[in-house]
């Protein structure tokens, strides 16, 4: 090929190249301004305050009533009690993993650990339906399982391999001359690992909890399948809940396009948005604290 | 703080390993002891029968093979092209840094979102209707960010001593590219799709409004029509059915048919990258 | 030396790294058909030097090239002139061996595949180059092997042979020695010898005996500025400045 040629072929790619960063760029902006423009037609008929402060979610009614709170509500106890289990259970798998497991039993457990980040949502989902939905029933005597608390157990396995993964690489990126100061002046390892390693991987291990909190906001299935989707104002773990994701995976399959229910659904997508965005901004701020720590 | 005993210590760290290991334990065992006897060959090569009571879930496989290659030839493509625009191309400018934030704010995106936005986008501004198509290039959406991501990592593994190779001997810059880094890349590259793939594979959310449906009878193989998916199918038989006690045999079968196609695309990836460790 | 013919030169040459001077105003000639050495220090701008003679610093948009940079009296820097045209006329062989990920023979045959070679003529070429490199002996039978089997020594005299095979005018050598066994230094170093009948070469090394083997005439380079330069000989027997006098005999460097 001349010479020429092969330059302007040179010089087209990059031009190709650089148009799928755009495509990029595009769809972000594409995804916010379709939730925008929605929302908007939302507010136009409904008031952004009674929507935010309204305790009654009740679209197809005879008086609809766009009250999000019992929505986001649903989210908070779902993504707080999904927290309290695999929090505690995930840092401390991410210790024993980097300080205690040896390197066969490593070879197993990390596997594993990415076998259960493959397990499909609906498929946990589905379990919570046949396993811990009648699980639960038995010990509380309900008619059945499904219940936030349901929602919580499988949001945390869900969530659970990610705040492993990136918890251990945190810990694991701990320098050793921290842990030999530490074991020089004669402490324990435990004393190590509580004292000087965690504290020390803290940027890395808040970052992990978000991302777990994020994914736990954000996911649809298991929610659905497992928290009995009961639109009332929740009450508690014990409860059936219905949190943001699942009212629209119910709804938007069966409202009329361009109705004031279809631009809710939109706008309580928006509040969505902006949720896992703030958790996933916060988690960035963390991890490149954690960045700056191992650059160090 | 009171000294603990080491034993106890050590088993508290061994009880959060212990329970995640049970629950991974507990999926296993459960899907595949009750998944495993329902599992025939009629069951992955007919069709459902009698209101979805009988028979098997053949057009769901076929629509999730069809479904994951629209998403793969959507996704793939863009995808390598943006990471070896930013890895081989791009200056660090404001712009850069945009196509990367976007980057990382489309991957924490919710899925259900990207349903929503494939249903405003695909299905109705252009027009595809609810169908295969519009269902795929949502998960080509959806997996875009995560193709990018393993590409662009893939590529800086590459050392700056390959380009210059090429350089040197008087390629241009996307011939140094196509004949030696992406050949170089290849096996990174192609676990990061075949993981990303197997993501899209069990996704539901974003399917539930862009084309996937309960029922139809044999696949019928165009793009623009509705299709069934395992995932879907599963979500389905486990809360909307009206016999549900009766199909729950056909959902474990499709639960561990879902669960065999994802863990062999991820077997697939860690074959892949075990491989080429080795070879290096 | 006024009688030598000068193939490569440069002029005025300054060259930035953002906002840090790597090079400064440096003005100096590659004789034809001569090894030339750059020597000095680490981080004294010679591998930097050499890399602006076939435009590798192009693809880093932080760097910024002032002056005039000749070979034989065309402007390496013109517009009209691709850079693909100048890699293939300055070749250039790395400091540390970067064979392709192909077969031994797939590594010459894709230099001359891209720059039009019919394929016709390629085998020839293929084969005489990797004569041209003393590697036909060892590799004779294996063109079919992955490249990478090779050892380091092989691997780097394969990278010359992938050089010397587009026939190119002048060959640029960054410390190809430098990763490898005092054996095969030396089997390049007779290379060297050898292929600088054919060729202009400029050879950057930290080795100082490396530069009194094979070198005809040798420049010194300290923290970005040509420092002395001249005859090999005279430049480590009789060196004129006190800094070069003090680099030679190891006091720094």
């Amino acid at each position: 090929m001349q010479i020429r040629a092969r330059e302007n072929f040179d010089r087209t790619f990059r031009m190709i190249f650089r148009a799928t960063g755009f495509l990029v760029i595009a769809v972000l902006g594409g995804i916010f301004i379709m939730l925008l423009y929605n929302s908007i037609a939302f507010f136009v008929k409904v008031s952004p305050w009674d929507f935010i402060t309204g305790t009654q979610w009740n679209p197809s009614g005879r008086a609809a009533s766009y009250g999000m709170l019992p929505l986001l509500v649903s989210t908070g106890i779902v993504t707080l009690g999904a927290m309290i289990i695999a929090v505690p259970l995930g840092i401390g798998t991410a210790a024993f993993i980097s300080e205690y497991a040896k390197p066969g039993l490593k070879n197993i457990l990390k596997p594993a650990i990415e076998m259960l980040a493959a397990v499909p949502s609906v498929a946990i989902g589905f379990l919570g339906i046949v396993i811990v939905g009648p699980g639960i029933a038995k010990i509380t005597g309900q008619s059945n399982g499904l219940n936030a608390l349901n929602g919580a157990i499988l949001l945390a396995v869900m969530a659970l391999p990610t705040i492993i993964t990136v918890a251990e690489d945190a810990i694991h990126a701990v320098p050793r001359t921290y842990r030999e100061a530490s074991y020089g002046v004669g402490a324990s390892r435990w004393q190590t690992l509580i004292h000087i390693t965690i504290p020390a991987a803290a940027p890395g291990i808040i970052a992990a909890v978000m991302l777990g909190v994020g994914r736990a906001i954000g996911e649809t299935m298991t929610v659905l399948m497992a928290t009995g989707n009961v639109a009332a104002f929740p009450r508690g773990f014990f409860h059936s809940v219905r949190t943001i994701t699942s009212t629209i995976a119910i709804e938007m399959g069966e409202v009329p396009y361009q109705t004031t229910h279809y631009f809710a659904l939109f706008a309580i997508a928006t509040v969505l948005f902006i949720l896992t965005l703030a958790v996933n901004l916060i988690g960035e701020y963390f991890v490149n604290r954690f960045r700056k720590f191992q650059a160090a | 703080m009171k000294k603990l005993n080491p034993i106890f210590e050590w088993f508290i760290l061994l009880f959060c390993t212990g329970t995640v290991c049970f629950f991974l334990g507990v999926i296993l065992y459960d899907l595949v002891s009750k998944g495993w006897p329902v599992l025939s060959w009629a069951f992955v090569s007919k069709g459902p029968t009698a209101g979805m009571t009988q028979g098997g879930i053949l057009p769901a496989i076929f629509g999730t093979v069809m479904l994951t290659l629209i998403t793969a030839v959507f996704s793939v493509p863009f995808g390598i092209c943006c990471a070896v625009y930013l890895n081989e191309y791009a200056k660090d400018t404001w712009l850069t840094r945009l196509i990367r934030a976007s980057i990382r704010n489309l991957s924490g995106v919710p899925s259900i979102i990207y349903g929503l936005f494939g249903l405003a986008l695909f299905v109705q501004s252009m027009g595809m209707g609810t169908s295969v198509l519009s269902a795929g290039l949502t998960l080509g959406l959806l997996s875009l960010p995560y193709i990018i991501t393993t590409t662009e990592e893939a590529l800086r593994r590459i050392p700056a001593s390959t380009r210059e190779a090429a350089l040197g001997v008087g390629a241009t810059q996307f011939e140094s590219i196509r004949d030696v880094v992406l050949p170089s890349a290849l096996p990174g590259i192609l676990t990061g799709v075949v993981l990303t793939l197997s993501r899209a594979a069990g996704e539901t959310a974003p399917i539930l409004f862009t084309g996937a449906a309960f029922f139809i009878a044999g696949g019928s193989g165009y793009l623009n029509q509705e299709f069934m998916a395992l995932p879907y199918h599963l979500y389905m038989l486990s809360t909307q059915h009206q016999a549900i006690e009766q199909v729950r045999p056909i959902a474990y079968g499709t639960a561990l048919v879902l669960l065999i196609v994802v863990f062999f695309l991820n077997l697939t990836a860690f074959y892949i990258r075990y491989k080429h460790r080795n070879n290096e | 030396m006024s009688e030598e013919k000068i193939k490569l030169s440069c002029s005025g040459l300054n060259l930035w790294f953002g906002k840090k001077q790597v090079l400064k105003n440096i003005s100096i000639g590659f004789p034809e058909n001569k090894v030339t050495a750059l020597i000095g220090p680490s981080g004294c701008g010679k591998s930097t030097l050499l890399r602006c003679f076939n435009r590798m610093h192009d693809l880093n948009p932080d760097t910024r090239i002032e002056g005039k940079l000749l070979l034989d009296s065309e402007d390496l820097y013109n517009r009209a002139i691709s850079v693909t045209q100048v890699r293939k006329r300055v070749g250039m062989v790395f400091q540390k061996a970067n064979p392709f990920p192909k077969s031994i023979y797939e590594n010459i045959n894709y230099g001359l595949k891209i720059n039009g070679i019919p394929s016709a003529e390629r085998p020839a070429i293929v084969e005489s180059a990797i004569k041209e490199s003393f590697l036909w002996e060892e590799v004779r039978d294996e063109l079919k092997k992955p490249a990478t089997r090779l050892s380091g020594g092989q691997q780097q005299r394969l990278c010359i042979a992938r050089t010397v095979a587009l026939r190119p005018e002048v060959i640029l050598m960054d410390e190809p020695c430098s990763a490898l066994d005092p054996i095969s230094t030396l089997k390049i170093e007779e290379l060297i010898r050898k292929l600088k009948e054919h060729y202009t070469i400029v050879i950057v090394t930290h080795n100082m005996q490396q530069a009194q083997r094979v070198a005809d005439k040798t420049v010194f380079m300290y923290l970005g500025e040509v420092i002395e330069e001249g005859v090999t000989d005279s430049v480590f027997n009789r060196p004129e400045k006190e800094l070069t006098r003090n680099y030679i005999s190891g006091y720094f460097g």
